[in-house]
């Protein structure tokens, strides 16, 4: 369970590497560390929807990264907020 | 530049050639073959036979070179195609009998 405004971490983890995933974490924010804004509910883990296995439910979190910390020629100050599922998030 | 990462071939978000084309912001009528797509696809969740992680886990599985060549809704009938094939909610042999009719 992560706070709003805690420091999180992206895993850097590639199972697409290892054969058929379904995932919803996109590759480039992946090993990058950035900031929670708010859980936003839990919800049937689409891993397992995918594929039709029974599926946990899991929080899911609005998290906040510097654009610079992803692309390098982005605008430093410019900011990306996406919704990650907490087993891909980690404390740094 | 791109960090050089195992990314699959669809996951094509931040990806920086993409920073270099157009975007076609204009609108699309839907077709009379998307229409019958997209019905089928609510058919199928209707009927608890296909669920919409498992038509986009289903898109994600085409081939890179498909993927790229082919529209949006092809790639929903390319997924749900090879669910139903592969759950048998129909045969091979079905499906080819009514391409052939058609």
């Amino acid at each position: 369970m992560f706070a709003a405004g805690e420091t999180v971490r992206v895993k850097d983890a590639w199972p697409e590497a290892a054969g058929p995933v379904h995932i919803r974490t996109p590759h480039y924010v992946r090993g990058v560390t950035g900031e929670v804004v708010r859980r936003l509910g839990a919800f049937a883990n689409p891993e397992d929807l995918a594929f039709g296995r029974p599926a946990e439910r899991i929080a899911l979190y609005h998290v906040r990264f510097q654009k610079g910390a992803i692309w390098p020629e982005a605008k430093p100050d410019d900011e990306l907020l996406i919704e990650i599922f907490e087993h891909w998030l980690e404390r740094p | 530049m791109d960090k050089e990462v195992l990314r699959a071939h669809h996951d094509l978000g931040g990806v920086s050639k993409f920073m270099c084309e157009k975007v076609d912001i204009e609108p699309h009528g839907l077709t009379a073959f998307d229409r019958e797509v997209d019905a089928l696809r609510q058919m199928l969740a209707a009927k608890k036979l296909m669920s919409v992680d498992e038509l986009r886990r289903g898109i994600e599985a085409i081939p890179e070179e498909a993927y790229l060549r082919l529209g949006y809704y092809q790639r929903w009938i390319r997924s749900i195609t090879d669910h139903l094939l592969r759950s048998g909610v129909i045969s091979e042999a079905e499906l080819r009998a009514v391409l052939e009719a058609a």
